[in-house]
């Protein structure tokens, strides 16, 4: 069957002629595309999933519980029984590490989901409503600029004292919230001044409505770019507050906990800190790849993929 | 530019008042110093009682504050509450370590991240600048701490396996008496590559990925275009015309990584035991002492201000387009 002649481009009738269908496509489903054909994005998106898979299913995954010792090999290196080597206590350090990534992981995907919940309400607001509340935002931004992020979070998690997983994320999210909320505050602040925000406001929208639809769906690009990004800055910060000792305490497994261990332990065991630090390495690398991929996929403007 | 610098010394005065009472109210409100106190049952209510008001912890904290701020400006911040050490004099010593070592791993990074930056820009797409653009992902992704005890572990199984000893893997010198001329030099090199390794890794990453990027702007820029068109030698063209501009909008990314530093040298001093403000303020605040915590945040929050003045300075001295009223 040969094309027929005729204007180029599909026409209503060629389509059911041939039994073609257009297929609509929507915005995400343009970003979708755009992020699979981005390779180095997607092979990270799928190395992510494995590890925090892997993390989630630790119960099952892990050849031994991460509490069991075995007295026969203590501070054994790696080998075919122990992949990973084992601890002063004979306690299997994958076993560990893959109950340590649930736990880390918890506290990343918390973080991102709370800090994007509470920067986007409160950047949204002072960039749409101005006044106060904004200059009230970008002082107190800009007072926390002039000291070191580290040391406030740690005289903060000082006071939390022994921290369980979600009192540690509630807190990183309480300090790092303000990094999405000034990028959400300058976009809202650009979008308020576009014409179809205007045309809204003429129609006789409310201030609800125009936030919700016709901002933040246009906002929504640069806000889950930052939440993945965030992501991976909480598991950093988690890995070295905990390594401190300052954030999540034995016995629960957390990869900065780990490391903690086994720098206590000796570091002529490098086991026991080499393989946490690995993993860590490659979550963060991975999330910001990811990260990357979503802001070429996420930005309308752009048609051109690179592969 | 004298009015200038002098109107941004009278504002950071205000902008350090606040910063100040932001530090007292949120490390007084953190942290209950007398904690451990509280939970000792040897110890009763009435001697808690009595410590607080001695040391004046009854107060509300607006009054703490008016108290903290008189003896910070007239005893230099006072004693620690613990022991009455005076917290200056430790301070100092502490500051003059890591300032050493901050500067070092700065100038290091700044040169290697320019370096590669440059090639890098040069050579877009080349296997080099591939290479760099995939260590430098690595860097980002990397904790500092991290790097820090792999290279311990990498030292100590050198020692092991060969029993040599190329740098050492904690504190500052190997003996009180380190000797002196090149000797000492050669001990204080040892002890200090490591740690200056590990924070120059992450900085060096970030100057590399900015001076790539600005690097390129500037070579695709009209001026370039024209100084070729004159018919310029490249090597003129780049080190004349192109790098020059390139290097400005670094000045802003190195005064902002200053503070970052900070941070980086709390986790690598108290990894390698150096005696330095980072691992002065871990260990105050394990002693759940507030004044030298406070202390502490106050000194570097002043040194931020500062190095940020000094970015925006060297600015306008760079860049003839940017003009301070």
């Amino acid at each position: 069957m040969t094309p027929p002649e005729g204007p180029a481009g599909p026409s209503e009738e060629l389509t059911y002629q041939y039994g073609l269908e257009i297929e609509a496509r929507s915005q995400w489903a343009y970003a979708r595309r755009r992020f699979l054909r981005h390779r180095l994005a997607t092979t990270s998106l799928v190395i992510l999933l494995l590890i925090f898979g892997a993390g989630l299913f630790a119960n099952y995954l892990a050849p031994y519980q991460y509490q069991e010792i075995n007295l026969n090999a203590l501070s054994a290196k790696p080998s075919l029984h122990h992949l990973f080597g084992t601890d002063s206590a004979g306690r299997d350090s994958l076993s560990r590490v893959l109950y340590g990534i649930r736990t880390s992981a918890r506290v990343g995907v918390l973080v991102g989901i709370l800090s994007t919940v509470i920067g986007t309400i409160v950047g949204g607001l002072a960039g749409y409503y101005g006044g106060w509340a904004d200059n009230l935002l970008m002082r107190v931004t800009d007072l926390f600029l002039t000291l070191p992020l580290l040391a406030v979070l740690l005289v903060a998690a000082k006071y939390l004292g022994h921290s369980t997983p979600t009192k540690l994320a509630l807190l990183l999210a309480f300090l790092i919230w303000t990094q999405i909320a000034r990028i959400v505050r300058g976009s809202f602040l650009s979008l308020r001044e576009k014409e179809y925000v205007e045309a809204a406001k003429a129609a006789g929208a409310g201030d609800l409505r125009i936030m919700l639809r016709h901002m933040l769906p246009n906002t929504i690009g640069p806000i889950v770019v930052s939440a993945t990004l965030t992501i991976g800055t909480a598991i950093l910060l988690e890995a070295v507050l905990s390594f401190l000792g300052f954030g999540i305490e034995p016995p629960t497994p957390a990869l900065g906990a780990l490391l903690n261990e086994g720098q206590d332990q000796g570091i002529d065991k490098w086991w026991l800190v080499t393989f946490p630090g690995v993993v860590i390495v490659v979550i963060v690398l991975c999330i910001n790849f990811v990260g990357d991929g979503m802001r070429d996929a996420l930005d309308p403007t752009q048609r051109r993929v690179r592969t | 530019m004298l009015t200038y610098i002098i109107r941004r010394l009278l504002y950071s005065i205000p902008v350090l008042v606040a910063t100040s009472f932001l530090i007292f109210t949120f490390v007084s409100i953190t942290g209950d110093p007398l904690g451990r106190l509280r939970s000792n049952p040897n110890i009763t209510a009435e001697q808690i009682h009595s410590i607080e008001h001695s040391k004046n912890l009854d107060k509300p904290v607006i009054v703490r504050y008016g108290y903290w701020i008189r003896d910070a400006v007239t005893k230099q911040f006072g004693t620690t509450l613990f022991g009455n050490r005076k917290i200056w004099p430790d301070l100092r010593r502490v500051m003059g370590h890591t300032l050493q070592f901050i500067l070092s791993a700065i100038i290091i990074s700044a040169i290697l991240g320019i370096a590669i930056g440059v090639y890098s820009a040069l050579r877009q797409y080349s296997l080099f600048d591939y290479t760099a653009t995939t260590l430098s992902f690595v860097g980002f992704a990397t904790p500092v701490f991290w790097l820090a005890l792999m290279l311990q572990v990498l030292m100590v199984q050198i020692f092991l396996k060969w029993n040599v000893r190329v740098f050492y893997t904690s504190g500052l010198s190997s003996s009180v008496n380190a000797g002196h001329g090149f000797h000492f030099l050669l001990d204080r090199v040892q002890h200090l590559a490591l740690p200056v390794i590990a924070l120059c890794a992450l900085s060096t990453a970030t100057y590399s990925r900015f001076m790539r990027a600005s690097m390129l702007e500037v070579l695709n820029s009209d001026y370039v275009r024209t100084a070729r068109a004159k018919g310029l030698i490249e090597r003129r063209v780049i080190m004349r015309h192109a790098f020059r501009n390139a290097l400005i909008p670094l000045i802003t990314v190195i005064a902002i990584d200053f503070g970052a530093l900070f941070a980086g040298a709390i986790v690598t001093e108290t990894i390698f035991t150096l005696d330095g403000m980072g691992f002065y303020f871990v260990n105050s605040l394990f002693a759940s002492d507030p004044y030298p915590v406070m202390a502490w945040l106050m000194v570097v929050a002043t040194m931020v201000i500062i190095f940020n003045l000094i970015a925006d300075i060297l600015y306008g001295v760079f860049d003839p387009r940017i003009r301070y009223e």
